[in-house]
C-alpha cells in the first residue's frame, strides 16, 4: 500500500487543484459585463428553460448512437491495441470479427440513410 | 467428435448453429436495406402472392433456421470434454435449440402477411427474430451465470425492439416501453443474484456453484438471498405471478406474430434457463430447502390467479395472455418437483405448448385480417361456420391449451402431473389439476362463439384469409400437437434422453445426476 499507488494520489491531487483552481482564478481575474444571455445556466447550448416535451429532430439520436457506437469501439480498442503484440493472434481475430460486426452495422445506418442529414 | 474447451479453437464449433444464425441476421439486415424496393413502400395491389418484397427475405430468414437446425443435429455427433465448459454441448441444450427454432420458424411463416398489411420493415423484423432466437440458444447452451445473462440480453433487447416494431400503432410502442422498463428492472435483480451467488460460492460457473453448495463451502446467507433474486429475475421472465403485470399489456399491444413469438420462445429460453441454474446449481438438499417453498408459492398463485383473471377477458389476444401466464404456472409446477422425469415433462410440454400457442395466434391474426383489430371474442360469432377448416383448427388448438384428450396438451399436462407425484407433491398437483379446470370455461367460450352463435353481420368474416404459408404453419403445428397426443412415447423419450445426464457431476439429490 505504499508507493505503488503515489502517481495515482498525485494524478487525483492534480486534477482537484486543476478543477478548484479553475473556478477560484476566473473568480479573480474575470472582467465582468453582465448580459441577460450570460446569465443563464449553460447547458450544452440550448435554453435550459421551458417545457419537458419539447420537440426535436429525431436526427440528434441518430448521432447520438453513432456517436456512442464509435465512442465504445474506441474504449475497446485501444487497451487491445496497446498490447496487441503481446496478446497475438486470437485476440486480434477477436477484435476483428467485433469490429466487422461494427462495420456491418456502419453498412446498415448507411444505406438506411442514418448518416445523411437531410 | 471430441471438443476439449481448453483450446479455445473449440468454442467456435460448439457454437456454430449461434454464429450461422447471427450472421444470418446480420445478412438478412443489410439484405432489407439494400433491395430494390424500399421497404414501407406499398406499390403492389392487396392480393400480392409475393407480399411485396417481404417473400424473398422470410424465405432468406427461415432458409437461416434450416442451416442452424443442420448445425444442431450436427451436435449430436459431438462430445465434450468435462461437463465443466462455460458452453454445454448435451442433448437437454439442443433439445431446447430445436423449440426455440420451430418457434422461429413458425413464426415467420405466421407473419408474412402481416407484416406487408402493416407494412413493416422486413428486414429489420426477420432479423431482429434471428437475432433472438441466437439469444435464447445462448441462455440454453450456458453453463455459466454471465453468460446467461448476456444471452438474456441479446434475446430481450430485440424482442423489446419486436414489441414496438409497429411503429404507427400506439399501443406497440406503449407495450415495446413498457416490456423495455420492466424487463430492465428484471435484469437488475437477475444480475444482482448473480453478483450474490458468486459472492457467496466463489463462482459463476453452475457446475462450480453446485460443486461448492454440496460441499458445504457456499455462505448460506448470501447464498439464500443471492437465490430469491435470481427467482426474482426468471419469475419477471416467464411472467410468473406476483410478476406478471407487464405481460397482459404487452402481449396485447405487440404486434401479433410477435405475441405469439415472445409468448413461445422466450418464456421456453427463460425456463430451460431457470431449469438448468436451479437443477444443475442449486440441487443441494439445503438449497432445495430454500428455493422450494418459494417455487411451490409461485407455481400455486400464478396457477390460480392467471386462470381466475382469464375467465373475465373479452379481448381474445388479452385471453392467451393470461394464458400463458398460467401455462408458465403449470411449468413451475414441473420446476418445483425438481426431478427427472419433471424436467423432460417440462421439455415436452415446452415443445406442446410452442405448437399449439403459435397455432393459436395464427388463426387470431386470420380473425384480425392479418391486422390488430377485431380481437374481441364478438368478433368470433359464427367464424366455425363460414370459414370451416380454420375454425376446426383453433378449436383444436384452444383444446390443446387446455389439456383435452387426444391432443398433445393432454399428454403434457400429464407428465408434468406425473413429475409432481415423483416429488409427493400432491397438494400443487391438486390445484394444477382444478385451475386446468376453470380454464377449459374461457378456452372453450372462443369455441362456443365460433360455433353455436350467429354472426353479428352479414358477411362478417369475408376478408378472413390465411395466405400459404400461414397455411403451412398451421398445417405442421396441428400435425405435431395430434401427433404428440395420439403417439406421446417417441416425443416423450426424446425428452427423457435429452434430460439424461444433465448434470453428470456427483451425487444429487433431484434424480437428474447418475
Amino acid at each position: 500500500m505504499s508507493g505503488a499507488y503515489l502517481p495515482l494520489l498525485l494524478l487525483f491531487a492534480v486534477s482537484v487543484v486543476t478543477a478548484v483552481g479553475m473556478l477560484v482564478l476566473t473568480q479573480i481575474f474575470n472582467p465582468r459585463r453582465p448580459t441577460p444571455q450570460k446569465e443563464m445556466p449553460y447547458e450544452s447550448g440550448m435554453i435550459p428553460l421551458g417545457d419537458t416535451r419539447a420537440r426535436f429532430s429525431v436526427k440528434f439520436y441518430m448521432v447520438a448512437i453513432s456517436f456512442i457506437v464509435f465512442d465504445l469501439e474506441t474504449i475497446f480498442l485501444i487497451p487491445w491495441a496497446v498490447q496487441a503484440r503481446a496478446l497475438g493472434w486470437g485476440p486480434f481475430l477477436a477484435m476483428t470479427m467485433f469490429v466487422v460486426v461494427l462495420a456491418v452495422g456502419l453498412l446498415y445506418e448507411w444505406k438506411k440513410g442514418g448518416l445523411e442529414w437531410d | 467428435m471430441t471438443l476439449d474447451f481448453s483450446r479455445n479453437l473449440d468454442y467456435f464449433w460448439a457454437l456454430l448453429p449461434e454464429i450461422v444464425l447471427s450472421v444470418w441476421a446480420m445478412v438478412v439486415l443489410v439484405a432489407g436495406v439494400s433491395g430494390r424496393h424500399r421497404p414501407g413502400q406499398r406499390t403492389d395491389s392487396e392480393g400480392d402472392p409475393d407480399f411485396g418484397q417481404g417473400a424473398t427475405l422470410g424465405w432468406l430468414a427461415l432458409a437461416g433456421i434450416l442451416v442452424a437446425g443442420f448445425f444442431n443435429g450436427w451436435l449430436y455427433g459431438v462430445t465434450e470434454v468435462g461437463h465443466t465448459s462455460m458452453i454445454a454441448v448435451d442433448h437437454f441444450r439442443l433439445f431446447a435449440n430445436w423449440i426455440f427454432l420451430l418457434a422461429g420458424a413458425l413464426a415467420i411463416l405466421i407473419s408474412f402477411s402481416y407484416v406487408y398489411r402493416q407494412r413493416l420493415q422486413v428486414g429489420e423484423f426477420y432479423g431482429l427474430i434471428l437475432l433472438a432466437i441466437t439469444g435464447m440458444m445462448f441462455m440454453a447452451a450456458a453453463r455459466d451465470l454471465i453468460v446467461i445473462f448476456l444471452g438474456l440480453e441479446v434475446m430481450s433487447i430485440s424482442v423489446y425492439a419486436l414489441t414496438a416494431f409497429n411503429r404507427r400503432d400506439r399501443k406497440s410502442g406503449e407495450a415495446g416501453l413498457k416490456y423495455f422498463l420492466l424487463g430492465a428492472f428484471s435484469t437488475g435483480f437477475l444480475l444482482y443474484g448473480i453478483a450474490l451467488v458468486y459472492g457467496a460460492t466463489g463462482s459463476t460457473n453452475v457446475v462450480a456453484i453446485g460443486a461448492s453448495v454440496a460441499n458445504g463451502t457456499a455462505r448460506t446467507g448470501l447464498l439464500t438471498v443471492g437465490i430469491a433474486l435470481l427467482t426474482i429475475g426468471f419469475a419477471f421472465k416467464v411472467s410468473a405471478v406476483p410478476f406478471h403485470m407487464w405481460t397482459p399489456d404487452v402481449y396485447e399491444g405487440a404486434p401479433a406474430p410477435v405475441t405469439a413469438f415472445m409468448s413461445a420462445a422466450v418464456k421456453a429460453a427463460a425456463f430451460v434457463a431457470f431449469l438448468r441454474v436451479f437443477l444443475v446449481g442449486f440441487d443441494a438438499a439445503t438449497t432445495y430447502d430454500i428455493w422450494y417453498p418459494i417455487m411451490w408459492w409461485l407455481a400455486a398463485i400464478t396457477m390460480v390467479v392467471a386462470n381466475l383473471i382469464a375467465l373475465v377477458q373479452s379481448n381474445v389476444k388479452r385471453m392467451l395472455a393470461y394464458s400463458s401466464i398460467a401455462h408458465a404456472g403449470y411449468l413451475l409446477v414441473a420446476l418445483t418437483a425438481a426431478n427427472a422425469t419433471a424436467a423432460a415433462g417440462m421439455l415436452f410440454y415446452l415443445l406442446v405448448y410452442t405448437l399449439m400457442n403459435i397455432g393459436a395466434f395464427a388463426v387470431v391474426i386470420a380473425v384480425s385480417h392479418q391486422s390488430e383489430e377485431r380481437l374481441q371474442i364478438e368478433d368470433y360469432a359464427g367464424f366455425g361456420w363460414s370459414n370451416p377448416l380454420l375454425g376446426v383448427l383453433l378449436t383444436i388448438f384452444l383444446l390443446s391449451l387446455a389439456g383435452f384428450p387426444g391432443t398433445g396438451g393432454f399428454m403434457g399436462k400429464i407428465y408434468l402431473l406425473q413429475g409432481a407425484a415423483d416429488s409427493g407433491l400432491w397438494v400443487l398437483s391438486v390445484i394444477l389439476v382444478l385451475s386446468t379446470m376453470v380454464s377449459y370455461w374461457y378456452y372453450l367460450r372462443v369455441a362456443w362463439f365460433m360455433w353455436m352463435r350467429e354472426p353479428v353481420s352479414e358477411g362478417q368474416h369475408d376478408l378472413v384469409t390465411a395466405p400459404l404459408p400461414m397455411r403451412l404453419a398451421l398445417v405442421a403445428s396441428v400435425a405435431l400437437i395430434l401427433y404428440m397426443g395420439i403417439f406421446p412415447s417417441s416425443a416423450l423419450g426424446f425428452a427423457q434422453a435429452s434430460v439424461h445426464g444433465l448434470g453428470s457431476l456427483g451425487g444429487g439429490l433431484l434424480g437428474l445426476r447418475p
